[in-house]
C-alpha cells in the first residue's frame, strides 16, 4: 500500500519522474510488441525492401525487406533485457563489495576499495574491444553481459559503502553486534534494506551504461551482430549505407527510440535520487529546505 | 611537507595498484578465455584456399609466438610483463615492419589533443554555469540550459557523435566530418595547418562536450545550492560582501575540491567516449587505430593500445590527484 502511495506522490509533485515513467513505459509498449510479431526477427525479404513510412509499413523496411516497426520491437525488447542483466548481475558484486568494505573498514575496506578505484579508473571500453576481438564469432549475448557486470559495478560499489559505513556507527548495529548476530546477517539483515533504495536509483543508471555499452559495440560490429539489438539495426543500417543512399527511417526510429528509453530511465534515476533525500522533497512539496 | 609526502605515496601505490590490476585483466582476457587465437587465425587465413601442413605448422609456430602462448603459464606471464614494461609490442600485422609502439605514439597526440581541448571546456564551462545555475536559481536561461544538458547527458556518446554527424552531414553540411586535416593538405603554412586542424576538431570536440557537460553542471548546481544555505555564507550576506565576490571566493572555491575529484574519477569514461567519436569522424587517434587494429586482426597493435590506454589514464589521474592540494590544502592535514 504505501509503495503506492510513493508512487502517487513522486507523479503528482515531481514532474521529472511523470515523464520518465511515460517514456520508458512507451519503450517497454513497443518491446512488448515483439511477441505480436508476424514475422521472426531474422527473416529477411518478407516484406519489399526500401519503402518508406506508409500506412502498411508505419516506420518504413529497411534494404534487408525488413519492416522497420517489427524489427524495432525485438530490437528494443534484446536491449533492454541485456541492460536489465548486466544491471541485476553488477548490483549483486556492488552490493558484496560495498556493505562488506563499509561494515568491515580497516584492511578489508583499503583493498577493496582499491581494487574498486582500480575498476573505476581503467578504461573499460579497450577492454572489451580486446575481449571481442580474442573472442570473435564464440562472442555470445549471455557473455558479454557478464563481461559487462564484471567491469561495471565499482562506482556503485563505492556509493554503497558510504551508506554502510554510516550505518555502523548507528545504535543498532551496536546492539546487533552485542546480542552475537553474526557479521553475515547484520550487513545482509540489518544494512540491506537501508540501501536498497540508492540501489534502485543506481540500478536506473547502469542500465543505461550497459545499453550504452551495447549499443556502441553492436555499432561497431563487435558483438554477436546476428542477435537484433538497436546496435545492431544501426550496424546493419550503416553496413547498407542507409545514410546516403536517402533510406533515413532505418537509422532514425531506432535512435529516437533508444534516446527515449535513454531520457525516461535517467529521468526516473535522479527522481528516485530526489525522493530519497528528504531536503529536496521538501522544497518539492513547497515547504523551505 | 610531511603531510604532502604521505598523501602522495598514498597515491603513488593507488597508482601501481591500477596499473597492476589493469594489466592483469588484459592478461587474463587474452590468456583465460575458452578459445584459441592462434587457431582462429589459422582457420581464418585457410578457408580460402589450401595450404601446405608444413606451411600451417609454421604459421602455428609465429602465432604461437606472437601471443605470448610459449612455456609454462608462469613464463607466459613474466614475458608478458616484461614486454609490458619495456613496452615492446612488437612489430604491427596490419601495418608490418612498423612497430606498434611507433604507431601509437603517431596517433597519440591527435587524442591526447582532442581529449586536453575537449575535457577542459566541458569542466570549466560546466561547472561556471552550474555553479551560477545554483546561486541564481530563478535565472530562466540558466534553467532551460539545465533542461536541455540533462536531456543530452544520458545519451551515450556514439549516439550523439552520429547524430552531429547526420546534422552537420546531410543535412547542413558546413563542417568537415571527417579526419584530423584536410588530406595532402600544405603543411609548410603552419597557421593555416593549424586552422585547418582546429576546423577539423569541431564536431568531435562539441560531441564531447555535449555529452559531458550536463553532468559537471547538474553536481555544480547541487553543490553550489548546498554551499548557499551555510552559515558562512549567510553570514557574508548580511555583512554586505558583493554577491559576485560571494560566488567567486566563498561558493564556487568550496565547491571546486568534489569537482577535482569527480574529474579523476570520470576520466576513463570521457577516454572511452573519445575513442567512439574518434571512430565515428574518422579522427586519426588511438581510437580510429584501434577499431582498425581489430578489423585488421592486428593483435599486437591490439594489445599494445589496451596497455597504452590503461597506463595513461591512471598516470592522468594520478598527475589531477598530486595538483589537487593547489585547491583543497586540506588534504594534506588529513
Amino acid at each position: 500500500m504505501s509503495t503506492l502511495r510513493i508512487l502517487r506522490d513522486l507523479l503528482r509533485y515531481n514532474g521529472e519522474f511523470a515523464v520518465g515513467l511515460m517514456l520508458v513505459l512507451i519503450v517497454l509498449a513497443v518491446a512488448g510488441c515483439s511477441f505480436f510479431s508476424p514475422y521472426p526477427p531474422m527473416d529477411v525479404y518478407v516484406v519489399p525492401p526500401d519503402v518508406p513510412p506508409s500506412w502498411e509499413y508505419p516506420l518504413g523496411t529497411t534494404s534487408r525487406g525488413q519492416d522497420v516497426f517489427w524489427q524495432l520491437t525485438f530490437a528494443i525488447r534484446n536491449t533492454l533485457l541485456f541492460g536489465i542483466v548486466v544491471a541485476a548481475l553488477s548490483r549483486v558484486i556492488s552490493l558484496l563489495v560495498g556493505l562488506i568494505s563499509g561494515y568491515k573498514g580497516g584492511w578489508v575496506d583499503r583493498i577493496l576499495m582499491s581494487i574498486n578505484d582500480t575498476f573505476v579508473v581503467v578504461p573499460l571500453f579497450p577492454i572489451l574491444v580486446l575481449f571481442y576481438f580474442i573472442m570473435r564469432d564464440e562472442m555470445t549475448w549471455a557473455m558479454l553481459a557478464i563481461i559487462t557486470a564484471l567491469l561495471g559495478w565499482a562506482y556503485d560499489a563505492r556509493l554503497i559503502r558510504s551508506i554502510a559505513m554510516s550505518l555502523r556507527t548507528r545504535e543498532f548495529t551496536r546492539q546487533a553486534v552485542f546480542s552475537g548476530m553474526s557479521t553475515g546477517k547484520i550487513v545482509f539483515q540489518e544494512h540491506l534494506p537501508f540501501v536498497l533504495p540508492i540501489v534502485f536509483s543506481t540500478t536506473m543508471n547502469n542500465i543505461n551504461w550497459s545499453i550504452g555499452i551495447e549499443v556502441t559495440l553492436s555499432v561497431l560490429g563487435f558483438t554477436d551482430i546476428n542477435t537484433p539489438t538497436i546496435g545492431g539495426m544501426i550496424y546493419w543500417a550503416n553496413q547498407h549505407t542507409a545514410m546516403v543512399s536517402g533510406i533515413w527511417w532505418w537509422i532514425t526510429f531506432p535512435i529516437l527510440l533508444v534516446i527515449m528509453l535513454f531520457i525516461g530511465l535517467f529521468l526516473l534515476a535522479i527522481s528516485m535520487n530526489e525522493y530519497i533525500d528528504p531536503r529536496s522533497r521538501l522544497s518539492r512539496l513547497g515547504g523551505q529546505a | 611537507m610531511r603531510a604532502y609526502l604521505a598523501y602522495l605515496s598514498k597515491r603513488l601505490v593507488q597508482f601501481a595498484v591500477v596499473v597492476f590490476v589493469g594489466i592483469n585483466i588484459t592478461y587474463l582476457v587474452t590468456h583465460m578465455t575458452p578459445i584459441n587465437p592462434v587457431e582462429q587465425s589459422i582457420s581464418a587465413a585457410t578457408t580460402y584456399g589450401a595450404t601446405s601442413p608444413e606451411a600451417i605448422e609454421m604459421m602455428r609456430q609465429s602465432l604461437r609466438q606472437l601471443y605470448g602462448l610459449e612455456g609454462t603459464p608462469w613464463e607466459q606471464y613474466v614475458a608478458f610483463w616484461k614486454r609490458v614494461l619495456v613496452g615492446d609490442f612488437g612489430p604491427s600485422l596490419s601495418a608490418f615492419p612498423t612497430p606498434v609502439s611507433q604507431l601509437i605514439l603517431r596517433a597519440l597526440p591527435w587524442t591526447v589533443g582532442l581529449l586536453l581541448v575537449s575535457t577542459l571546456l566541458t569542466w570549466i564551462l560546466g561547472n561556471l554555469l552550474g555553479g551560477l545555475a545554483g546561486y541564481y536559481r530563478n535565472s530562466r536561461i540558466l534553467k532551460a540550459f539545465g533542461v536541455l544538458s540533462m536531456g543530452i547527458h544520458p545519451i551515450p556518446y556514439y549516439v550523439v557523435a552520429f547524430v552531429l554527424l547526420i546534422i552537420f552531414g546531410f543535412l547542413w553540411p558546413v563542417l568537415p566530418i571527417s579526419g584530423g586535416a584536410t588530406m595532402a593538405s600544405d603543411r609548410s603554412n603552419t597557421f593555416a595547418f593549424a586552422l585547418d586542424v582546429v576546423v577539423h576538431s569541431i564536431l568531435p570536440v562539441l560531441s564531447l562536450m555535449a555529452v559531458g557537460i550536463g553532468g559537471w553542471f547538474m553536481g555544480m548546481r547541487a553543490l553550489v545550492s548546498n554551499i548557499v544555505t551555510e552559515d558562512y555564507v549567510v553570514y557574508a550576506e548580511l555583512a554586505g560582501v558583493k554577491r559576485g565576490k560571494i560566488l567567486r571566493s566563498y561558493v564556487m572555491r568550496n565547491a571546486l575540491g568534489p569537482q577535482v575529484t569527480g574529474l579523476a574519477l570520470q576520466l576513463g569514461a570521457i577516454f572511452n567516449g573519445a575513442i567512439i567519436t574518434e571512430q565515428v569522424f574518422g579522427y586519426p587517434g588511438v581510437g580510429s587505430l584501434l577499431i582498425s587494429a581489430v578489423h585488421a586482426g592486428d593483435y599486437s597493435l591490439v594489445l599494445g593500445i589496451t596497455t597504452v590506454s590503461i597506463v595513461a589514464v591512471s598516470a592522468t589521474v594520478l598527475l589531477i590527484d598530486l595538483l589537487y592540494p593547489l585547491i583543497d590544502p586540506r588534504v594534506e592535514a588529513r
